[in-house]
């Protein structure tokens, strides 16, 4: 009862998350220096984009309002915009906006429908922009992919892009979603049959700004990435795979694809149960996810992005080495602490790990709970907040396992306690991991050769683990 | 032909009137008086002021993430709250250095610290402070329990600590240190034993 209880309230909880930025307009910009998006505003029924929110990325801008006149110099050209003329001067000749130029508190909005004409003149090369999908190409950036089907056992289906990808991941009953926000990923073909019983097709198609493929399934399927994130590899998964493993459960594995993260469509946080659910003996957790960025490591690189992508390494090693493991955000998406608790202490595995990223400090920091000094005495109630009291000698174990994995391999390491949600509410073992770089480059943290070599000792460390949390549950 | 009586009466009439709005102004500036010394904002005494204690400050060090015990003399107030302010505002003066070994945003302030019998501190710190603070496990960490070992050593009886954030309730300071629940003075003085190497 208490599971039903907890699996109900997990599901209200992941219905209740709020759908993010996905209904906010935006464009998205990919060109040879960078992709990002801007929101687009409406104005009299028609789209409006800031330009220089636009142009800001691309390189260096400036605007002036002189009155009713905005003048915008990007790198060496000068532009002429007027409130309420739908012509601007660029260069010194007259470009159309077909609609009314709007100066807002000193914001210059152009009309969307103006970026085609207006873009090659302000930064030269070609512009391919994609109205209706919003997206908006600056010179020959296109990624374009291949998708062969082969018909072993499982069933593979592999799909080759031309640069790397990094795709948010969504599953159902039936369907692997992909979305492409940052990668400018494009497909002439917008359906893919296959002839394959288990994956029959695949379709592709644009919108607010993002590319997304749909792989159709009749069986639950995985994706695995590798080749450096060039390749993903669908995988159906064998039957056998989805019933509870036994320690000697073979690895649930894409075939050929050392050094991928898979990720599978069993259950996750907003996929609906599957008939048969796995057991998972470790969760592993990428900390924050979606408009929590966490720490800001260097530039562009995120705390969110370097924890999911360890998650997923540490994941795969784990399934590697025949230990189910799942990873609770598996794309950007915002977790509470109590969401990641209750999925957590609902899913009864054997530990729980949180990634976290730092730039201070060299190696990895492991974490146990800090909990009150004294034991609760709350009759046969577990209050919420101290829920890992019972847990906490296991938790320091697996914490000790892992740091003495990291010693082995020459890994600077130290083990302490620390007030980090939601490792005092989670119900089972519990530790966290806080990876700063090895050496002086932060930019390692991002480096799939270092995450996988990371997520391999953390996983051999994990899995020596495994015989004394089994023991002491 | 008016009454003589009637005009002797009206005149008395206009010059009790005429007293009575003479009292009236009268009365309206004294209370112009009182009402602005009410209002008075500026100090009425400097800060509270006591002869030079001995104290010891944890003070974070970023470059081993440890916490080290300082020994200062710094002057307290007598009143026990006072004490508590005076303290952790030493402290966070000696973060706001330049020569800090674990910096805080500047403009971060110690609004008041509330302490509760039996044995519950309240530290209330101003946004700057949370708003602006290095977001990382440790390095919240650090401040966190250099606060509280700080004030839990030089004020025994706290058993528990409390922390908000401009008066309300925060989830972590700066994304990672919970600052929802109460902290236990004993685990952490526990921890800062911990905190005291570095690996």
């Amino acid at each position: 009862m208490p599971i039903l209880a907890g699996s109900l309230t997990l599901i209200v909880l992941l219905a209740a998350l709020p759908a993010g930025s996905a209904d906010e307009k935006h464009i998205s910009i990919y060109a040879p220096s960078a992709s990002y998006s801007v929101p687009v505003a409406d104005h009299d029924g028609r789209e409006y984009i800031g330009l220089l929110e636009l142009l800001e990325p691309l390189g260096n801008v400036s605007a002036k309002t002189d009155g009713p006149r905005w003048k915008l110099r990007f790198r060496d050209t000068d532009a002429e915009f007027i409130q309420g003329r739908d012509r601007a001067k660029v260069r010194g000749k007259e470009a159309a906006l077909f609609r009314p130029f709007i100066l807002e508190n000193g914001r210059g909005l152009v009309p969307v429908a103006a970026l085609s004409s207006l873009l090659p003149k302000l930064a030269g090369g070609p512009v391919t922009f994609n109205e209706p999908s919003r997206r908006l190409f600056i010179g020959n950036v296109a990624t374009r992919f291949t998708a062969d089907l082969s018909h072993t056992n499982p069933t593979r289906l592999i799909l080759n892009f031309s640069a790397p990808v990094n795709p948010t991941i969504a599953t159902e009953p039936g369907r692997l979603r992909m979305t492409f926000r940052r990668e400018p990923v494009v497909s002439s073909a917008p359906t893919m049959r296959f002839d394959d019983p288990i994956i029959p097709s695949a379709s592709y198609s644009e919108g607010n700004g993002a590319a997304e493929l749909d792989i159709n399934s009749t069986a639950p399927i995985m994706a695995s990435f590798s080749n450096g994130n060039k390749t993903i590899t669908i995988t159906a998964i064998a039957q056998a795979a989805q019933a509870t493993p036994s320690p000697a459960a073979p690895p649930v594995q894409a075939p050929g694809n050392a050094g991928a993260p898979p990720v599978s469509n069993l259950p996750a946080p907003g996929a609906a149960p599957i008939p048969t659910p796995r057991h998972y003996v470790i969760v592993v957790d990428a900390s924050h996810g979606g408009d929590d960025h966490g720490v800001s490591l260097a530039g562009t690189l995120l705390e969110k992005d370097v924890a999911l992508g360890i998650a997923r390494r540490l994941r795969q090693e784990l399934e590697n080495r025949g230990v189910s493991a799942l990873v609770i955000r598996d794309s950007d998406t915002n977790l509470t602490a109590d969401q990641r608790a209750i999925f957590t202490n609902t899913s009864r595995p054997l530990l729980y790990v949180a990634i976290h990223a730092a730039s201070d400090g060299h190696g990895v920091r492991l974490y146990t709970s800090l909990l009150p000094a004294g034991a609760p005495n709350n009759g046969p109630f577990t209050s919420w907040d101290i829920a890992q009291f019972p847990f906490i000698a296991s938790s320091q174990s697996a914490a000790a396992a892992v740091a003495a994995e990291l010693r082995r391999k020459q890994i600077p390491n130290r083990t302490l306690r620390t007030p980090l949600r939601p490792l005092n509410n989670v119900a089972t073992a519990a530790i966290a991991l806080e990876v700063a770089p090895i050496g002086t480059n932060i930019g390692d943290l991002a480096s799939p050769p270092f995450q996988q070599s990371l997520a391999a000792i953390l996983a051999d460390g994990i899995v020596s683990a495994r015989a004394r949390l089994e023991a002491s549950r | 032909m008016i009454p003589r009586q009637l005009i002797i009466g009206v005149a008395f009439l206009l010059i009790g009137a005429l007293g009575l709005t003479i009292y009236a102004f009268r009365m309206r500036g004294r209370v112009t008086q009182v009402s602005s010394e009410a209002t008075d904002v500026r100090p009425v005494a400097a800060p509270a002021q006591g002869p030079p204690e001995r104290v010891t400050f944890y003070v974070a060090r970023d470059d081993a993430g440890v916490l080290h015990p300082q020994i200062v003399n710094i002057p307290l107030p007598a009143a026990r709250q006072q004490r508590a302010e005076e303290l952790l505002r030493a402290l966070v003066s000696t973060y706001l250095d330049k020569n800090s070994t674990h910096p805080i945003p500047a403009g971060s302030e110690i609004r008041a610290v509330y302490l509760i019998d039996p044995g519950l501190a309240v530290i209330d710190l101003n946004p700057v402070f949370a708003n602006g603070h290095r977001s990382g496990v440790l390095e919240e960490e650090l401040t966190v329990t250099s606060l509280i070992e700080t004030l839990t050593t030089n004020l025994p009886g706290i058993l528990k600590v409390k922390i908000l954030v401009d008066g309300k309730e925060r989830e972590t300071l700066a994304g990672h240190a919970d600052l929802s629940t109460f902290y236990d003075a004993a685990a952490v003085a526990q921890l800062v034993q911990e905190m005291q190497t570095s690996p």
